[in-house]
């Protein structure tokens, strides 16, 4: 019996000089972070402070970072397949063969969605949504800590596969009966199934966190009704993970049964019904789309409104099309295989609702442009982002609505004309919302605001970059090119293509404008300080405590009385000419009480170490070592069950004295 | 209300709507709970919906109407039922703080439980000797998952029980036990639930 089932040294591309020198780069950078932690003796802080953090704040900027060094991992993927299809149209083969072609666009297509997009609304919203609901942190803190590290677990896995193994070469939907065994005998599929099992369950333990804490903590007086557009965002998406993620779950373990114990859920003999996999694949997939863009439209919703100095226009309204979104979005699933040939009626009724979502979309978007209607509009880098968005947005709706006729995408169904219309969407509404939010909180997050001129540069080489990358697709999608083509006949193509690898280069500019945004405010970090807490004239009751908030973000819980309650109690202030509201000047100190917060824990590495170590073994039918994570993961979280102290708790003094230094800080 | 601070107009678009605040850690975590078993259900109806595509294809093996032993499910049907019942007992011991009266009750839930699986499992080997085994077809793929992964949740929640017992035995009655006695509870009542579903769709509507 081979102790290392399927591993072996030919698992290492040693043969093939792309993959081994992107292993190389890759274990070089990961080793050089390594190093320099340890030559600077960072490892104590990190494990105390970051690593075992349960603060929800530090959880999502460790979200954050994860998702932002994702970017660059799907990017250069991006970077690659659009070199490879400006090179190798008619007689020439470009620089990658097909095998390693197919993996760039699976990982690509992964990476991005499960690894990029997730994490960083996750992130945000884990950021942000406890400090506006005005309360400590999230309903299952420790639980919190778990989903991030199984979330970092599964990118552990993803990018192993690129230095042992493969990845897959079915592409980001994995279909059957391609990713069966039979026509995917590799590890590659495998590689992607568990990391995306072992990060969707912390994915779905995240989603259910955020529905409990949205609905039953709250600061007291907040009504649903006075809830920040951005928490009902954040409720709608987690609403949505709770149903549609168990969908990919039971999906993918149909597909790893079929794939190890001979099962026949989606094979060709046997019975089995391939297209039954591509359903449920999309009833979790449609959601998807609208977990990943629904807090990007409640950050519009905060950035356009404090930006304009005025309320958001419409609040009900922006309610109401939230949750219809969050309904209707489960019922177009079949709009992304009309070609599955279910008949007219079927396709009909798919058809229309997929069109309807455009009506709650289209209330969204006259709203943010009434909030702007009449306001002063504070051009800081947030707002370019929102407006960017609000025009490509746009464009890339009407696409979809095109694309929701059944007549037309069976001409343009799998066409690079469907990849314009995606990267128009989450590319204009997604990514550009989290980088308008990256922006927007990172002054509460550290204390210190971005470079403006910097931001604003990456924000213009990313909106020229987008719309010189992917209009050409457009173009060339009606002239009838299909994705995921490593090389291609028809010549006419090639300049569509060669002009969208400069589009690419030039949203790499703005990547690079972004790497030095960070830099430069980290150099400039005091002249760029925030002392006040409350660097935008904000709203909400995040910019109501200091920057960064001290790990229990509100020495007194806040007493809510309406919409926007940071800003009409700086209003009632401004009236009083007394300073700030919560300001307790000596008189009218409030009453501190102590206050309990949990204790730090390691137990969500701990899990996540074992859950890869498993997963990697399952990927490679190393028995006894999955039997070996298996039972660490048990035995660490019974351990973890026996605890004897759950929470520590901070004396009243220590809230005192941290707020009399604040509310000094503001008076100076 | 002096000693707290104070956001926000006095009239605004929720009215006198008042909310006190955070709930209690109880009332959250069973909350939570709830939501874990909702999302937990809609796995299954993904593995339900398979299974209604998949229940005639038996690519020219056994079909349901050979393989069901309907007496054999309504015992394990009551077994199940009634555990559910002896778990409830348990909980109100719980409430009573009577540790004997728990440690019956659970007693009692486990030994159900585990004839329920026993039954199951005799089923799938009975099943398995005549070659009607996973592999034979896309109906027995999807009957052993869908059955099976009731059965996986059967199992986790027996040694989640005996967990709770040893807690019981060396934390006593805390706080933190209760909530999670609660959770448990809900738990294996859910698993009833998702039964009467199996029982229904897969062996009464199968067995025709």
């Amino acid at each position: 019996m081979n102790l290392l089932g399927k591993l072996s040294w030919s698992a290492i591309p040693l043969d093939q000089p792309i993959p081994l020198g992107a292993s190389v780069a890759m274990i070089l950078a990961v080793l050089c972070v390594l190093g320099w932690i340890t030559l600077k003796g960072h490892w104590p802080y990190l494990w105390r402070e970051w690593i075992t953090s349960v603060d929800h704040k530090r959880i999502g900027v460790m979200y954050c970072i994860l998702a932002l060094v994702m970017l660059l991992r799907g990017f250069s993927d991006a970077i690659l397949m659009r070199s490879q299809q400006a090179f190798a149209a008619g007689g020439a083969q470009g620089y990658l063969p097909p095998e390693h072609y197919d993996q760039i666009f699976s990982a690509h297509g992964t990476i991005m969605i499960f690894f990029m997009a997730m994490p960083l609304v996750i992130g945000l919203m884990n950021f942000a949504v406890p400090l506006q609901l005005g309360v400590r942190d999230v309903a299952f803190p420790t639980l919190n800590s778990v989903s991030f590290w199984l979330t970092a677990s599964g990118v552990l896995l993803t990018n192993i596969s690129l230095v042992i193994g493969e990845f897959a070469k079915t592409g980001w939907m994995n279909y059957p009966p391609l990713s069966e065994l039979r026509y995917s005998p590799g590890v590659g599929v495998d590689y992607y199934l568990w990391s995306l099992q072992i990060s969707g369950i912390g994915t779905l333990m995240t989603g259910i966190n955020f529905v409990t804490t949205i609905l039953k903590m709250r600061a007291p007086g907040m009504a649903y009704m006075r809830m920040p557009v951005f928490c009902w965002t954040a409720l709608a998406t987690n609403l949505l993970i709770v149903a549609a993620f168990p969908v990919l779950t039971a999906d993918f373990v149909m597909l790893l049964l079929d794939r190890y114990l001979g099962f026949h859920f989606f094979t060709v003999d046997g019975g089995g019904n391939m297209m039954m996999y591509i359903n449920l694949f999309w009833v979790w997939g449609h959601p998807e789309v609208y977990i990943l863009v629904l807090p990007a439209f409640g950050i519009y919703s905060e950035v356009v409104a404090t930006f304009s100095g005025k309320p958001l226009f419409g609040y009900r309204s922006m309610v109401v099309a939230t949750m219809a979104i969050c309904i209707l979005s489960f019922l177009v699933w079949l709009h992304h295989f009309f070609t599955m040939g279910a008949g007219a009626d079927i396709n009909g009724f798919f058809g229309i609702t997929s069109m309807i979502i455009a009506v709650p979309t289209g209330v969204k978007i006259f709203n943010w442009l009434f909030t702007m209607y009449g306001g002063r509009v504070r051009f800081h880098v947030p707002i370019l982002w929102s407006i960017g968005f609000m025009i490509t947005f746009a464009l890339g709706g009407m696409t979809g609505v095109l694309l929701a006729m059944p007549p037309a995408d069976f001409v343009l169904h799998n066409s690079v004309f469907l990849i314009a219309h995606f990267h128009n969407t989450i590319i204009g509404a997604v990514v550009f919302g989290a980088i308008a939010g990256y922006n927007y909180w990172f002054p509460k997050a550290f204390g210190f605001r971005l470079e403006e001129r910097w931001g604003a540069a990456a924000f213009w080489c990313w909106l020229i970059g987008f719309y010189v990358a992917f209009m050409p697709l457009y173009a060339v999608g009606m002239m009838g090119m299909t994705r995921r083509m490593q090389h291609y006949d028809d010549l006419a193509w090639r300049p569509w293509l060669v002009v969208a690898a400069i589009g690419a280069l030039v949203i790499m500019a703005g990547i690079a404008c972004q790497i030095v945004q960070l830099v430069v405010s980290i150099r400039n970090r005091e002249a760029l300080r925030d002392v006040t807490g409350d660097p935008w004239n904000g709203r909400t009751l995040e910019w109501s405590t200091s920057s960064p908030p001290p790990p229990w973000n509100f020495a007194v819980l806040p007493h809510v009385t309406g919409i926007d309650a940071f800003w009409t109690a700086k209003q009632q202030a401004h009236t009083q000419a007394a300073g700030r509201p919560q300001t307790a000047t000596p008189a009218q100190a409030p009453d501190y009480a102590p206050i309990e917060v949990p204790k730090n824990s390691p137990i969500g590495f701990i899990t996540a170490f074992f859950t890869s170590v498993t997963g990697f073994a399952l990927i490679w039918h190393i028995w006894w070592m999955v039997i070996l994570g298996v039972v660490g993961a048990a035995a660490a979280m019974l351990v973890f069950a026996w605890r004897e102290q759950e929470e520590i708790e901070i004396p009243a003094e220590e809230l005192a004295r941290v707020d009399r230094e604040f509310q000094t800080e503001l008076a100076a | 209300m002096s000693s707290t601070a104070v956001f926000g107009a006095e009239a605004d678009v929720a009215g006198d709507v008042s909310y006190d605040g955070p709930a209690p850690k109880r009332i959250v975590v069973a909350y939570g709970f709830w939501i874990f078993l909702l999302s937990d259900i809609v796995m299954f109806s993904a593995l339900f919906a398979t299974y209604a595509v998949l229940a005639h294809a038996s690519a020219g093996g056994p079909d349901g109407a050979q393989l069901f032993d309907q007496r054999r499910v309504a015992i394990e049907t009551g077994c199940l039922l009634l555990s559910s019942y002896t778990c409830g007992l348990m909980w109100m011991a719980v409430g009573a703080r009577n540790t004997g009266a728990t440690y019956l009750g659970a007693a009692v839930t486990f030994l159900l439980g585990a004839a329920f699986l026993a039954l199951e499992a005799s089923e799938f080997a009975g099943m398995v000797m005549i070659g009607a085994t996973p592999e034979r077809s896309a109906f027995l793929s999807a009957f052993f998952t869908l059955v099976g992964c009731h059965g996986v949740h059967v199992t986790f929640g027996l040694l989640w029980l005996a967990v709770m017992m040893a807690q019981i035995a060396t934390k006593g009655f805390r706080p933190m036990v209760e909530r999670r006695l609660l959770c448990f509870s809900l738990f294996w009542h859910a698993l009833d639930i998702i039964w009467v579903g199996l029982f229904t769709v897969v062996y009464l509507m199968g067995a025709r």
